[in-house]
């Protein structure tokens, strides 16, 4: 199923949890924040929540800025 | 020392983390201009190249960390960006910005105030960036803004402070600590706000884009330093007609 990650198509195996995708990328979980479907993720809904086709994610960090 | 909502802090130079060459050039110019808050920004992790991780390379016991709401174009996109922050960990602290103009950048003035009241509402330290405007920053105080933060000249413009007799008047009034952020482009420009008694400024192009950022950074913490102590030391008064400095007397023998 598809699934949109910070504005790119993404295919996923249905059933697969927010935890559970994020674990395919290299990133550093303790420094992002995630927003699913328009909502702020709190840490221990990573492995509960499970995507749905059409799920709109957000993986945000701090980066530099003034 | 500055307190700003209960936080003290020894140095009176804030420093913006955008626009540096690297990571570790970032660092470096950081630690050598003693700035002990650093503003972050929000934005969408790359996920083909996620590159460094911010909040690896700054120790955040040695930085406060104040994330600001850049790109912002209005109060509710603010709010969003805010709450992202605290979730982020980057706690409760706030630089408020709101510009719905890429080519100016500058603050609106009507949404900065909006996003401040409900901010400081839901228990948000906001320091509001905004226009040198004496009433704006009247207003934002008065819901409840930390500090202010008037703009010198727009931001990333190096052009300095054009707005000093609007910035004179804040500070004359402010009853929050008001920090000069934005075109401040040389130290001397620094040190020009801080003479006038701002309380802090907020410098991030002019050191970031520096040919030496590391240098650059030890001479507005100096200048910054130096006007902060002018500031203290009481500046004499300006006069229109020249008034000599060596005695005019005891000249007899002269003529």
């Amino acid at each position: 199923m598809e699934i949109i990650v910070n504005g790119e198509n993404k295919n996923i195996d249905s059933g697969t949890s927010v935890e559970g995708y994020l674990k395919t990328l290299d990133i550093n979980l303790e420094t992002v924040v995630l927003e699913c479907d328009g909502g702020i993720l709190k840490r221990d809904e990573y492995p509960v929540r499970i995507l749905k086709e059409g799920s709109v994610l957000e993986v945000i960090r701090f980066i530099g800025g003034g | 020392m500055l307190e700003i909502a209960g936080r003290k802090f020894r140095s009176r130079l804030f420093t913006g983390t955008g626009k540096f060459s690297s990571s570790e050039v970032m660092r470096q110019a950081l630690e050598a201009s003693n700035s002990e808050m650093v503003t972050v920004a929000l934005r969408r992790v790359d996920l083909n190249d996620p590159g460094d991780d911010i909040m690896q390379v700054l120790d955040r016991e040695k930085f406060f960390f104040l994330p600001n709401t850049s790109g912002a174009r209005d109060a509710q996109e603010a709010i969003r960006l805010a709450k992202l922050a605290k979730a982020s960990g980057g706690g409760n602290w706030l630089k408020l910005e709101v510009t719905p103009d890429p080519r100016t950048l500058l603050p609106d003035p009507i949404e900065t105030l909006k996003a401040t009241e409900e901010l400081v509402r839901d228990g948000f330290v906001v320091l509001p960036y905004m226009n040198a405007d004496p009433i704006l920053a009247l207003r934002l105080q008065d819901v409840g803004a930390a500090a202010v933060m008037p703009l010198g000249a727009p931001i990333g413009t190096n052009k300095g402070l054009l707005t000093r007799d609007q910035v004179e008047i804040i500070i004359s009034q402010a009853k929050v600590p008001v920090v000069v952020d934005a075109g401040l482009g040389a130290p001397s420009h620094a040190a020009l706000a801080m003479e006038m008694g701002a309380d802090a400024v907020l410098v991030n192009t002019a050191i970031a884009v520096a040919g030496d950022p590391v240098a650059m950074a030890i001479a507005f913490a100096k200048a910054v330093e130096a006007g902060r102590e002018a500031y203290k030391a009481g500046l004499g008064t300006q006069g229109s007609e020249a008034s000599a400095s060596s005695p005019e007397t005891g000249l007899g023998f002269l003529r």
